[in-house]
């Protein structure tokens, strides 16, 4: 079994265009939510999400690449540039043959069917543009990542709701520590602040009108966001040969589905998740400082995710740390886990723990140390990221110091 | 714009070129334009004179659209124009 580590990592949210951009939002508590900006919003009863916001795509990319790129591909892209760049490394030869791609989403390519949808169906067009298909389906920014970088190995994308980033990168991993590709670039993105997407969210009735407030008392429900986050992970002899800066180690992942409600999460299946991370990284529990959450801000989300850290550690619970920046960032749906895996990584590195926005008051329900309102310096050496999905689908990465 | 205009400036468009820089003579092949160029000309000519071009992408030198040159081009969608206003 080989050692993963991180060598690169790349973003674009509601916080900013950039990894530097995003941390000193997380650091600061700054909240990436505000009125949506998109077409027929008048018709919503949800009028709030975090956006990406001041973005030209017309200045990111020529007409011609916005002809095949949805603006899910458009932020995989972005973020997968910067990741790229930073890992330093150029794909050719054998290295461009066995690395590959692999990344979540949930939504794929949904701002593409709904602009066609209104052509044919409310304006009555007979015709629309050639590259509906290549620009909507769900693989076409890991294509486009492939494409871009010449990497020519395994690549897919995988979808699996809100744990599709979890799952993409856990796959990832197992891909390098298995020895089946020396490097792999995975994250998500995804992008449905759209009105059909924003209008199918609203009929669950989970969504907040005023505010993300994960574990608080008084939570209204979730917001939802956008955008992406890409890494690079790579085989550690590899990363030191070349003497890369390795930014973490991915130590462990595991999945598990709860087998029981295609809505409402099981404490049993996070906490074998959580479980079987550690398990799966030889970590003991007590080892963890902080867990990045799901978060969502649902009453059903927070209670059980609550239940089942407690669960999995026992007495240490009231010793980590645990927060969830969707507060700040909104929840990015098939991308939420890679943008949430920026807050680990600063964690881990400099030594700052992203707080929970929001935080009106304790919830009897959520006893834990939720780092309310205010980051918090604190020097951790294991994290865990969570991401439970609807349909009981759930994935957890566990990273740690190099 | 005359139909023979319009149709340069659609190709130009796709090509990345001035219209000045196309001339009747040139084929797609020449002016760079791929499978993918092509079938968005296609879309550009159907949106502009609201005509159905028949084009099959699978097989181009089967679909009685002749693609050969700018002016061949020209030339079908000149007839596709005055056929389709016809019906």
């Amino acid at each position: 079994m080989k050692r993963v580590v991180i060598t690169g990592a790349g973003t674009i949210n509601a916080l900013g265009h950039t990894v530097p951009q995003t941390l000193a939002a997380l650091r600061e508590g700054r909240c990436g939510i505000g009125p949506l900006d998109i077409r027929d919003v008048d018709r919503l009863s949800i009028r709030i999400g975090a956006m990406v916001k001041d973005y030209a795509p017309e200045a990111a990319f020529t007409r011609q690449q916005l002809s095949l790129y949805d603006r899910f591909t458009q932020f995989a892209l972005i973020a997968a540039q910067q990741a790229v760049a930073q890992a330093g490394l150029k794909f050719d030869g054998e290295l461009a043959e066995r690395s590959g791609v692999i990344l979540g989403t949930a939504g794929g390519g949904m701002q593409t069917s709904e602009e066609n949808y209104r052509a044919v169906y409310q304006e009555g067009k007979n015709r629309v543009h050639p590259f509906v298909v290549p620009k909507l389906m769900n693989s076409a920014a890991a294509s486009h990542i492939s494409m871009q970088y010449n990497l020519q190995g395994p690549t897919f994308t995988v979808s699996t709701a809100c744990a599709s980033s979890n799952h993409a990168m856990g796959q990832a991993f197992n891909m390098v520590r298995g020895g089946l590709a020396p490097v792999m670039v995975t994250g998500g993105s995804d992008s449905m602040l759209c009105f059909g997407g924003v209008k199918a969210w609203e009929g669950l009735r989970v969504m907040s009108r005023d505010a993300c407030r994960p574990f608080s008392l008084g939570r209204t429900g979730m917001v939802q966001g956008e955008g992406a986050g890409i890494f690079v992970f790579e085989e550690y002899g590899h990363a030191r040969a070349r003497g890369a800066e390795i930014l973490a180690e991915v130590a462990g992942f595991a999945m598990t589905s709860d087998a029981s409600d295609i809505v409402m999460p099981s404490k049993q299946g996070a906490a074998r998740a959580m479980a079987g991370a550690l398990r799966d990284a030889r970590i003991d529990p007590g080892q963890v400082g902080y867990i990045n959450a799901h978060g969502t801000g649902t009453l059903a989300n927070d209670k059980t995710e609550c239940a089942a850290v407690a669960e999995v550690f026992g007495p240490h619970t009231d010793r980590l740390m645990i927060s969830s920046t969707k507060s700040m960032h909104g929840h990015v749906i098939g991308g939420t886990g890679a943008v949430e895996l920026l807050a680990c990584l600063m964690a881990l590195r400099d030594g700052v723990i992203a707080p929970t926005i929001g935080h009106e008051a304790p919830d009897p329900d959520c006893p834990l140390d939720v780092v309310p309102n205010l980051a918090r310096a604190a020097q951790v050496d294991v994290v865990l990221s969570n991401a439970f999905a609807f349909g009981g689908l759930n994935a957890v990465l566990a990273l740690k110091r190099v | 714009m005359s139909i023979a205009q319009t149709v340069i400036y659609i190709i130009a468009e796709q090509a990345m070129v001035e219209p000045s820089d196309v001339s009747p003579d040139q084929t797609l092949q020449d002016l760079g334009i791929d499978s993918l160029g092509l079938v968005e000309c296609i879309f550009a000519i159907e949106e502009t004179f609201d005509i159905q071009v028949p084009f099959n992408a699978n097989d181009p030198a089967q679909s009685g659209f002749d693609i050969s040159s700018v002016r061949a081009i020209i030339t079908a969608v000149q007839t596709l124009v005055a056929d389709q206003r016809l019906e």
